[in-house]
């Protein structure tokens, strides 16, 4: 193993004395106490959040106020944790968001157990759940910090994409060519 | 309180003071009044300080956050203002924990005690030309006398609480207050010997007066007094437990040193007590080197004394915090060796430099220049040799790096 020696530079006569240090170091904290604060007064300011923030997951409908979730379940059967429960259930025919078979009767999101990885937003085949800005949960309960489908709803919103990926399927197989 | 040889011409805010005083006393019979002035004075003490410790420790904390660049307190009232107020009032509903095995009269009396000998040494202090609240003869003798009462109070709380911290804490401190007592006293004997006294009044009377009409005569101003004065200073720094000197409550390895087993309004009162000794130490740097309650020009004595004391008191206090946001903690040895190696054998040096300047006060013309090329060669000769001594046998150090 080779040795690398670190030449040690003599100090000269007013570093011996300290007084030069001991007065850069008065300055230093001099020059931080007219700085400006770097601190944001929290709950008041909001820190601006980067893209590809891992915040809350959360579920988002499209723009015609339809669920996206199609309850396949790949989110529940990939999360690491196992914080996410999904409870499927069938859309009744008729209905104006027939557009799919299914949907999640239930779906809860224990955020006790959730690590915020993000995979649950990554496989999701139908981009229905996200994880966004909101990056504090609090509750005096358990049974307060899981998300149901109702809080994840109104957490989520409305991804304002127009790829009706349902719709168009629909229509093709209205006309015959369903793949 | 007691009246000063009194100038001629005075302001009437220059004597609001004894005004008040005998406003308030003449509503008493004559043989009372000597104790209703001093009760008044214990008030005004108590009032005054007790206040000022209330926005230290606000102080503190704002300006230790606008060094780390961030506001501090800023929530209970207008800029923080009534944060002292909201923590007096935590400290007072907190439980009061006392552990089973404590020895519990000691582990009562300790902060109770501490308190007093602080407020105790407030007494001797001249705030201004007619604010001595007891004129004693040899005032700087009892300062010091009443200022030592702590160390034994902190051996003592540290011992009561019956916590290994607590006691290890103790006796730290207890070496520590010790070993800075002795710079701390021999720094000051240059004042008591060049005046010729031991009253704080008469210190601060024999600096005044003017050199040209420009630089105040106060000891500080001469090379023995800034070397006196900084050896003060530090050693103030190391007696009322302050960084870099704050190792009895080295909380990395002491927890809280021999507040641990304190909470509540206990705790609250060392707190009290380790601000007020602070204060008390910086009056008295104020008062010995400073010129206590002189004005520094001529033309500005038309602020009032007292005034003058506070503005210097609180540019100490501040110094206080300031090196408190800069400078990282000592190790115990190099706290040790500091005091013994470094400030004793310089206070002593110092009594020497002393000697000289005032068996040479009569040179004039080139001699003064020699004087004081002497002087300051008498205090800076010394300081870079020791200081060098000091750290002799420990570097350089042989830094080796495994290569990548």
């Amino acid at each position: 193993m080779a040795v690398i020696p670190v030449q040690r530079q003599p100090l000269s006569l007013a570093e011996r004395t300290y007084v030069p240090q001991i007065l850069a170091g008065l300055r230093v904290t001099l020059r931080h106490f007219f700085a400006p604060n770097v601190t944001l007064s929290y709950p008041e300011q909001r820190p601006a959040i980067p893209p590809g923030y891992r915040g809350v997951p959360t579920l988002v409908k499209d723009p015609l106020g339809r669920e996206k979730c199609v309850s396949c379940q790949l989110c529940e059967f990939v999360c690491p944790p196992k914080a996410i429960r999904i409870t499927p259930g069938a859309i009744p025919a008729g209905t104006p968001a027939a557009h799919v078979e299914k949907a999640p009767q239930a779906f809860d999101i224990d955020m006790l157990r959730c690590i915020y990885c993000g995979l649950c937003e990554e496989v999701c085949p139908e981009e229905a759940i996200f994880l966004q800005n909101q990056f504090s949960m609090s509750g005096y309960s358990r049974d307060e910090m899981v998300n149901h489908k109702d809080r994840l709803y109104e957490l989520g919103g409305t991804l304002p994409d127009s790829h009706f990926k349902w719709d168009k399927k629909k229509e093709a197989a209205a006309h015959g060519n369903a793949h | 309180m007691i009246l000063a040889a009194v100038t001629p011409p005075e302001q009437l805010l220059e004597r609001l003071p004894l005004v008040l005083r005998d406003l308030v006393t003449g509503f008493f019979p004559e043989p009372l009044r000597w104790l209703v002035a001093s009760l008044l004075a214990i008030v005004a003490i108590l009032a005054v300080f007790g206040l000022l410790f209330a926005f230290l420790t606000l102080a503190e904390r704002k300006i230790l956050g606008r060094i780390q660049n961030r506001p501090g307190p800023n929530r209970t009232g207008w800029f923080g203002l009534l944060q002292p107020f909201a923590d007096g009032i935590k400290m007072l509903t907190k439980e009061d924990i006392v552990p089973r095995a404590a020895d519990q009269l000691l582990h009562f009396l300790a902060p109770v005690v501490l308190v007093a000998a602080a407020l105790m040494t407030f007494a001797v202090i001249p705030y201004g030309r007619h604010l001595v609240p007891v004129e004693l003869d040899a005032a700087v003798l009892y300062f010091f006398a009443a200022g030592a009462a702590t160390e034994l109070v902190v051996f003592m709380a540290g011992w009561a609480s019956h916590n290994k911290y607590a006691l290890l804490a103790a006796m730290r401190a207890l070496a520590q207050f010790i070993s800075y007592e002795l710079p701390l006293l021999l720094s000051l004997v240059p004042v008591v010997m060049l005046t010729g006294s031991l009253s704080t009044t008469g210190i601060v009377a024999a600096q005044a007066g003017w050199k040209w009409s420009l630089i105040p005569h106060w000891h500080v101003f001469t090379p023995w007094g800034f070397a006196g004065f900084a050896i003060f200073m530090v050693a103030a720094l190391a007696e009322s437990n302050r960084s870099p000197f704050d190792l009895p409550e080295a909380e990395s390895e002491l927890i809280a040193g021999h507040l641990t087993e304190y909470s509540g309004f206990k705790y609250a009162l060392f707190f009290m007590a380790e601000y007020f000794g602070m204060t008390a130490l910086s009056g008295m740097a104020v008062t010995l080197f400073l010129g206590g309650w002189q004005a520094p020009l001529p033309f500005l004595q038309f602020i009032p004394s007292y005034a003058w004391f506070g503005l210097k008191l609180l540019a100490l206090l501040t110094g206080f915090i300031w090196i408190r946001a800069t400078f990282p903690r000592l190790r115990m040895d190099q706290l040790m060796h500091f005091a013994w190696k470094f400030l004793v054998p310089l206070a002593l040096l110092n009594l020497g430099t002393a000697a000289f300047w005032e068996f040479t006060h009569d040179w004039s013309g080139p001699l003064q220049l020699a004087r004081w090329a002497l002087a300051l060669a008498f205090v800076a000769g010394p300081f870079v040799a020791l200081g060098r001594r000091l750290t002799a046998g420990l570097g350089p150090r042989q830094y080796t790096y495994a290569a990548a």
